[in-house]
């Protein structure tokens, strides 16, 4: 399997056939009775949608249709999609570069593919023309710091490593003389995964991104995001969130049959914005997220 | 949001309590909660729906309405249920020539890797001799992961730079037949369960070393779709068991459910740290008691049997009754729970405690020191003062702190707290004279 195109659209087949298989048995009735809203309610629940978040969905629906604007599948089919891309939309803004350099820390739960991702949004941001240096900050996990290096070899990207067991914030620091010192644009950091319940590893995150302001850098936070992630996602979003600051969030995985469907939850309870979308294992495989386009997707 | 389900039907008991007698509609609004705390565990639709429905059946018509205690007794059911689907107590399967060969499949960032250095050092502390082998020539530093990880658990590695997997889990298992070694541990590469050509690979490496352990590692924080994850492995590979990894942050893991009762393949072990020596059997009722997020109250209740002197918890309880709970009394209970053992586990054992103190708990010195500081400040005080703390003004509180090495404050400290404690006791109802203490309401 080959996503080098790594196009949404591709990406979300997978996705849509599970769902589509479902929306088609919800939709191929003629009336909305009582079992199409039952069926709507598993399939969002399915989907990791979350209870609280689906019963939201289907509160506004129901609320419509009691006020006559929805009266039939396809109306309710329409009133679904809104409802999704509203709340994919909220806090949707661009992500600001324009400092130099800026610093980007990429975070998550352990294995949710921040290595990975480093290195596809240094490829990204070098193609559109950015001075990327890449900082390998992810210090615990066994060979996590060669993972990023060879990366950066391919990519024929700067990346800056320490030894296992080193100080990540020190380590910034050093990235950040170095990037203003070269004329680096943006400054990406690689962080260790962290389970979001362990204080003391978020305090960590927290000193780096202190680390960084203390010399007047800007800092952006992006959380890495696995699709596959069920309603433990919102837990995980929240803790990040208090910690650091949360400016967007990258899904990755979204190559399987997983749906993503936590980010309507988390967008729905948080208000982050999702911002890219990993969709293979390639440095190309990444693509900016694009609510309408991706709820098209879903329910096309 | 962190209610446990606990505490709901409680809720839900005590608002139907109070007019009369309990009927199937009441059940119902219980079964709802049922439900909804299930399906935010993750357990998946499909099999919530069939769990419910059994419980329905159990409860309606049974010892539940009749029961003082419907919650608890709608909680026991749910839990024994659970406990049903888990299965058995994990554990890996022995016999036949050695080595036996076990391999780790899964998606990718599951935790294989990781998993195979605990699994090789578990077997190595029951005096096995394990090999770990690296077939993932996909991801980079992989290898090296597990080279580093193999020096650090002093367990031999075999590995490649470069090839084919099937080939290099056949070197492997030559290797470890002519070292006489008892166990081989193959970490394959990470892969969607929809990628036809990598799940070809697993099943030819499982046949190249006649496999007698496939075991699916899987992340405990995955939703719904663990379901179509573990079904596509094992109907493709054959799956022989489970590791459900990371279950040391609040994920509840109801995934490892769903998983067990669509494919009925069992849990084995349970990966609960980043430490290598994190990994334990798995524990159908400790499982289920995750999932509900009731807290481990079985392992709770063994230590404290264990602990608690019961005539001194039969004098306490008569002097709550009589209001005559003094300082020392509450010294005496704080030294109980520290014969109990370590402060951040029994908080994690005790339903809703463990999140909300998780913060307390995690600094576990710090919470020791606490409790030790706590305990100067009490002795430092006289009998009298221990009886009447509101005895204790400026100059006696100064003579406190000196006493016991702390300041004022931290004596206004234990004072508050032992003041909130009196106030807790009061306001639990029915204290002694009416039913047991409800320890469910408390832990609210």
């Amino acid at each position: 399997m080959s996503f080098s195109i790594g196009s949404l659209r591709q990406a979300a087949a997978k996705t849509r056939s599970a769902f589509r298989d479902r929306l088609a048995s919800v939709f191929s009735k003629s009336e909305l009775s009582a079992e199409v809203w039952d069926d709507l309610e598993e399939m969002l629940i399915t989907a990791d949608v979350g209870v609280s978040t689906t019963e939201n969905i289907l509160g506004e629906l129901r609320g419509r249709e009691r006020k006559g604007q929805i009266r039939e599948i396809d109306g309710l089919r329409e009133g679904l999609h809104q409802e999704l891309v509203a709340r994919l939309n909220q806090g949707i803004s661009a992500l600001a570069l324009d400092d130099q350099p800026v610093v980007i820390l990429v975070v998550g739960f352990n294995g949710a593919g921040k290595t990975t991702t480093v290195a596809k949004l240094g490829r990204y941001w070098q193609q559109a023309g950015k001075r990327v240096l890449l900082v390998a900050g992810d210090t615990f996990r066994a060979a996590g710091g060669e993972q990023l290096n060879i990366w950066a070899e391919r990519l024929g990207l700067q990346c800056i490593a320490g030894q296992r067991g080193a100080d990540a914030a020190a380590l910034l620091f050093d990235a950040i003389a170095s990037a203003r010192a070269r004329g680096f644009d943006v400054v990406l950091v690689d962080t260790a995964g962290r389970i979001h319940t362990k204080t003391n590893l978020m305090d960590e995150l927290g000193k780096m991104r202190g680390i960084a302001q203390r010399q007047q850098i800007e800092v952006r936070t992006l959380l890495v995001l696995d699709a596959s992630t069920g309603q433990n996602g919102i837990a995980q979003a929240r803790a990040f969130r208090d910690a650091v600051g949360l400016d967007g969030i990258v899904v990755t995985k979204l190559d399987g049959t997983a749906k993503g469907g936590v980010l309507f939850a988390v967008a729905d309870e948080l208000g982050a914005p999702v911002r890219f979308v990993g969709t293979g294992e390639q440095p190309d495989d990444l693509v900016v997220f694009d609510p309408e386009a991706f709820v098209t997707a879903v329910l096309e | 949001m962190f209610d446990t389900l606990s505490g709901k039907l409680q809720a839900v008991f005590e608002r139907l309590g109070q007019k009369g007698k309990l009927g199937e509609k009441d059940v119902e609004e219980a079964l709802r909660e049922v439900r909804l705390a299930l399906l935010e565990a993750d357990v998946h639709f499909r099999v919530v729906r069939g769990l419910v429905d059994r419980v329905r059946a159990r409860a309606i018509g049974s010892e539940v309405l009749q029961s003082l205690t419907p919650a608890q007794q709608v909680i026991k059911i749910v839990h024994e249920e659970l406990v049903g689907l888990l299965g058995e107590p994990g554990k890996l399967a022995s016999g036949g020539a050695p080595p036996q060969v076990i391999m780790l499949v899964g998606l990718q960032g599951s935790g294989k890797t990781t998993s195979a250095a605990k699994l090789a050092l578990h077997l190595k502390k029951q005096g096995q001799r394990p090999l770990l082998a690296a077939a993932d020539p996909y991801r980079p530093a992989a290898v090296e992961q597990l080279r580093i990880l193999g020096r650090q658990t002093e367990v031999p590695v075999h590995a490649e730079s470069a090839g084919d997997p099937v080939a290099i889990s056949r070197a492997a298992l030559q290797e470890a037949r002519s070292n006489h070694l008892s166990h081989l541990i193959i970490d394959t590469a990470g892969r969607l369960q929809t990628d036809n050509a990598l799940m070809g690979e697993l099943q030819r490496i499982k046949a190249a070393v006649s496999a007698t352990e496939v075991l699916l590692v899987a992340d405990s924080t995955i939703g719904q779709e663990a379901l179509r994850v573990a079904e596509t492995f094992h109907t493709t590979v054959g799956l022989t068991g489970i590791i459900l990894t990371k279950l040391d942050g609040d994920a509840r893991g109801g995934a490892a459910l769903s998983v067990r009762e669509v494919t009925g393949v069992p849990l084995k072990f349970l990966g609960t740290g980043e430490m290598l020596e994190a990994i334990e059997p798995f524990y159908p009722d400790r499982m289920a008691s995750r999932i509900l997020g009731m807290g481990d109250v079985l392992s709770l209740i063994e230590r404290a049997q264990q602990a608690v002197d019961l005539d001194q918890v039969e004098e306490t309880r008569r002097k709550i009754r009589s209001g005559t709970f003094d300082l020392g009394d509450f010294l005496e209970q704080l030294r109980q729970v520290r014969k109990m053992g370590p402060l951040d586990q029994l908080l994690g054992m005790i339903p809703g405690v463990g999140k909300r103190l998780a913060k307390a708990g995690e600094d576990e010195a710090g919470a020791q020191d606490e409790l030790k500081r706590t305990e100067a400040i009490i002795l430092s005080m006289t009998p009298v003062e221990r009886q009447r703390p509101e005895l204790i003004g400026g100059s006696r509180r100064r003579r406190i702190a000196k006493g016991s090495g702390t300041s004022a404050s931290d004596v206004n400290r234990v004072l508050g707290q032992f003041r909130q404690i009196q106030q807790l006791m009061r306001s639990v109802p029915g204290t002694g004279s009416r039913r047991n203490i409800d320890l469910g309401r408390l832990f609210q």
